[in-house]
């Protein structure tokens, strides 16, 4: 547990977030801030809105009322490129790797916002382009070292295993060096090792690093092991907001998600 | 067994991304480089020149434009043919009305103009995908057919509409003989393709495979679809464009539009599946595929002694282009090339069992 | 006045045949996903083998209507062959590999239909008839020219459409139809045969591509040209929506129109033969605007 770690100022505010499809709403008046260098965990039934809330966070979905202020700008809507400029990585629920290349160039595609090398330069794979290759190869490695997945590194990620490519995909998040790392459901569907090993990548990462991680999971073990903070959506409106003890406490979050004998 | 890296250790990232860190690829490189531009000159004779080495290496040089473009961004187009006719088009333009202008120069501006065009035509990708961008693309195709054969402006108003040029002549030297025009193609082909690999395995080249891949994802990490999509068919329409010139100037020295027609396009899309989409060895063997196989229709009734009319042989090598094309996609997607790096993982082990 | 109107009308006439080829697109794509490319082919293939046995059975006491028969049995075995070697191997493939393959049935079916049917022109008489009259005469002076080999035709469509209308919307097989458009492994795990699903719809699409085929034949002659018609519905898909029935109707009227007017009000100024090319100029412009086309279903990414 890292509570001892200091918390900063929100580096994330909504305010008053609504987010609809047609007639299905899918957030309501969500307000919610995160603060810097916190775990913050998303819990709530399936269709709460948690995957929504991510998708307004980094841009996919654009609320359609509300805004959102990310380290003190404030602004309506965000856009996807926009939102990784500004240091906010994420992965996917249902994994979206890019399937056809290897485990190392999906790594490397993490750090396209931090190359600059011309077209020029590129057409030759010499001079200023191959230097950039080579200094964030090392950056790659890094992470391919910390992730411990040296010996698929040339591996096309299609063939991974489910918990593998997982691992990769946290793995392409952290190349960008992100301030603020979303995380959608990154144990789902593993087994109780996998967890353990995904659970300490994720510690570390906040610990090492300083990143802020905002996650949603549903095994309720993790959640209370690792978050400092615990919010709860329920269809589509915040019932619950405090630690991870106050929520376990919380008489409406119980009703609609807990249960009892938690 | 003659095909390991066991022992070839790589020291440096640099060294392990090398465009071939396998010294027996290197070797292999080295040895077609050298029947390109040693033996084949040498051994050949004009008709082959003629017939054979000369479309194929332009069609290669096409169809790999078209691979960056449908392999490694997944950006399907059918104008392919159209995007040729812009270079063939754009560098008699340019030949024409600068007086004493170089051709390679004028190649280099046409494929320049078709790079623009390419890009304009690209812009609908941003808001489409899939088969609607393909039926987009032959908006291009169709549009571009129609303005070279009724502008008059395009073929410097000759009567006829099609359009004759002398031999490509750079510096005093005449590239009339079938050999050198074949070394001048398989220069530049060789320049391009260097290129291409370049740009694959850099930057530009991962964000297009992984907007071809998830182009949600990609954005979310950054890569801005608008960029990546249109540089793709910056570069392709580019490649494309000068091999439209070097098919006209070089290859057919007189043409007409219907060079370019949308026959054209396809014929070149097949070569990048049944190559290898998203492989730069893919296009070379699928151009070389397409460019021997109905020569080798038409000789073949010959061979074995029976009378076949054309119009037959050219409908048996429609059949065989389509029965192709569905069983490579069914069964190797990846095409030829895949079937290639297959027999390479054989050739690591042989001749033992594991 | 009355000339405007002609255009029109020949434009509406024009576009019904564009809708009819158009429509056997959208019930592939509906029922399958798959955008059949070869679609053109198949008209071609279609009627090129039923002007054929018409000739081959002349003999008979009806060579029409024998061949008919014939000729809708050897669609529903293409139906079933494609299936067997395209669809099966190919399944839960991206959609663009799909595309791609049909380009490659395209190809083939073309080669292989005239290499047994034969590659001339060949007269088509079903019995449509083919004088014009002239129609309105109170209205406009001299009256308006229409053809009533075009009006047979509209009829057809019209038949044609209902049918299928109440095929997709009232039986079981157009319900299960529309599941499997849906989601190819959803629809397989609830119990619906996929490989089934897929003979029925490609054999209607045949039925389909032999009714287009039999009236753009009896109007232009069959011949190979008739497979490039489906590269004219393109555009009609387009404007109208890969999924709909209704759009590929006023998507294929709208582009018939279109094309005419243009011929006529635009040709003599920026140069002639642009119908070629107008309708795909066309529907690139309003795929910028609309790009799930006027019928079509919007798509939420899902991430």
């Amino acid at each position: 547990m890292a509570q001892t770690r200091a918390l900063g100022e929100p580096i994330l505010s909504m305010d008053e977030i609504s987010l609809s499809f047609g007639g299905v709403k899918a957030l309501t008046d969500i307000s919610l801030h995160v603060r810097e260098h916190e775990i913050l965990a998303i819990i709530g039934p399936n269709g709460a809105g948690k995957s929504s809330l991510l998708n307004v966070i980094n841009g996919v979905y654009h609320p359609n009322r509300g805004s959102v202020t990310y380290k003190g700008e404030t602004r309506a809507q965000m856009r996807p490129h926009v939102a990784a400029s500004q240091g906010i990585a994420r992965t996917f629920q249902n994994i979206a790797l890019f399937k056809g290349m290897s485990v190392l160039d999906n790594i490397m595609t993490g750090r396209t916002l931090k190359m600059h090398a011309g077209f020029f330069w590129q057409c030759l794979y010499y001079g200023k382009a191959l230097n950039e290759e080579i200094e964030h190869r090392h950056k790659v490695e890094e992470i391919i070292d910390f992730l411990q997945i040296e010996s698929i590194r040339k591996t096309l990620v299609g063939r991974l295993p489910y918990g593998l490519q997982k691992r990769v995909e946290l793995g392409r998040a952290l190349a960008a060096e992100p301030d603020l790392l979303l995380l959608d459901e990154p144990m789902a569907g593993m087994n109780i090792e996998e967890k353990e090993d995904m659970s300490r990548f994720v510690l570390d990462v906040n610990d090492e690093f300083g990143t802020t991680i905002v996650l949603i999971e549903h095994d309720m073990g993790v959640v209370m092991d690792l978050s400092d903070r615990v919010i709860v959506l329920d269809y589509g409106r915040k019932i619950g907001d405090g630690t991870p003890d106050e929520v376990r406490n919380n008489k409406e979050v119980i009703d609609a998600y807990l249960g009892v004998s938690s | 067994m003659f095909y390991r890296e066991a022992g070839q250790f790589k020291t440096s990232y640099t060294a392990d991304q090398a465009a071939f860190p396998i010294a027996q690829d290197r070797i292999f490189i080295a040895i077609w480089l050298f029947i390109g531009f040693v033996a084949v000159p040498l051994l050949s004779n004009e008709y082959l020149f003629r017939a054979i080495f000369i479309p194929f290496l332009i069609l290669a040089l096409a169809a790999l434009g078209l691979n960056l473009l449908v392999g490694y961004c997944g950006q399907v187009s059918l104008g392919t043919g159209a995007f040729m006719a812009v270079g063939a088009y754009a560098a008699y333009n340019f030949w024409t009305r600068i007086p004493g202008l170089n051709p390679l120069v004028a190649f280099m501006l046409a494929g320049g103009v078709a790079t623009i065009v390419g890009i304009l035509f690209g812009i609908p990708s941003l808001r489409i995908k899939g088969f609607y961008l393909a039926v987009a693309t032959l908006a291009a195709q169709f549009f571009l057919d129609w303005v070279f054969s009724r502008i008059g402006w395009f073929t410097n108003y000759t009567p006829s509409g099609s359009i004759a040029v002398p031999p490509v002549e750079l510096f005093g030297f005449a590239f009339a003989s079938p050999v050198s025009k074949y070394l001048l193609c398989l220069t530049i082909l060789v320049l391009f393709a260097v290129v291409a690999k370049n740009i694959v395995r850099g930057r530009i080249g991962r964000s297009w495979m992984a907007t071809r891949d998830m182009d949600v994802a990609a954005e979310i990490i950054g890569i801005r679809p608008m960029y990546a999509k249109l540089s793709a068919f910056a570069v392709s329409s580019f490649f494309i464009g000068v091999a439209g010139a070097l098919w006209g100037f070089v290859h057919l020295e007189s043409w007409e539009p219907l060079a370019f027609d949308i026959n054209r396009s396809f014929s070149i899309l097949f070569m990048v599946i049944i190559g290898g989409l998203g492989s730069i060895m893919g296009a070379f063997l699928g151009a070389a595929f397409i460019t021997v196989l109905p020569l080798f229709l038409n000789q073949l009734p010959t061979w074995i002694g029976i009378e076949v009319s054309t119009a037959m042989i050219s409908h048996i090598e429609f059949m065989i282009f389509g029965a192709l094309i569905i069983f490579f996609l069914a069964v190797e997607p990846l095409g030829m090339a895949r079937m290639w790096r297959i027999g390479k993982e054989k050739l690591r082990l042989w001749p033992f069992p594991y | 006045m009355a000339f405007f109107i002609e255009v029109l009308i020949s434009g509406l006439m024009a576009g019904v045949l564009y809708s009819l080829v158009a429509l056997g697109f959208v019930l592939i794509f509906k029922a399958s996903g798959v955008f059949n490319f070869a679609q053109g082919a198949m008209v071609l293939f279609a009627a090129l083998t039923f002007v054929r046995l018409i000739d081959i059975l002349s003999e008979t006491f009806a060579p029409i209507l024998l061949s008919l028969a014939i000729t809708i049995v050897v669609m529903i075995v293409l139906a079933i062959v494609i299936e067997r070697l395209v669809l099966r191997p190919l399944v839960n493939q991206p959609g663009i590999s799909l595309f791609m393959a049909t380009l490659g049935i395209a190809y083939f079916l073309d080669g292989f239909g005239q290499s047994i049917w034969g590659s001339d022109v060949y007269a088509l008489d079903i019995g449509i008839p083919k004088d014009s009259m002239f129609i309105l005469e109170s209205v406009f002076e001299g009256g308006i020219l229409v053809s009533s080999e075009d009006l047979v035709a509209t009829l057809i469509a019209g038949v044609l459409v209902a049918t299928l209308a109440i095929f997709f919307q009232r039986t079981r097989v157009g319900r299960a139809l529309r599941a499997v458009a849906d989601d190819h492994q959803a629809a397989q795990s609830v119990g619906i045969p996929l490989n089934y699903i897929w003979v029925v719809v490609w054999s209607v699409a045949g039925l389909v591509a032999l009714v287009a085929g039999a009236v753009w034949g009896s109007k232009l002659g069959v011949q190979f040209s008739l497979s490039l018609i489906a590269l004219k519905a393109l555009p009609v898909l387009i404007l109208g929506g890969f999924e709909s029935v209704v759009g590929a109707i006023v998507g294929g009227l709208i582009i018939g129109v279109g094309e005419k007017l243009s011929e006529i009000y635009l040709g003599p100024i920026i140069g002639g033969g642009i119908e070629n090319w107008f309708a795909y100029v066309l529907a690139l412009f309003f795929l910028l605007f609309r790009p799930q086309g006027l019928f079509g279903e919007k798509h939420i990414d899902r991430v």
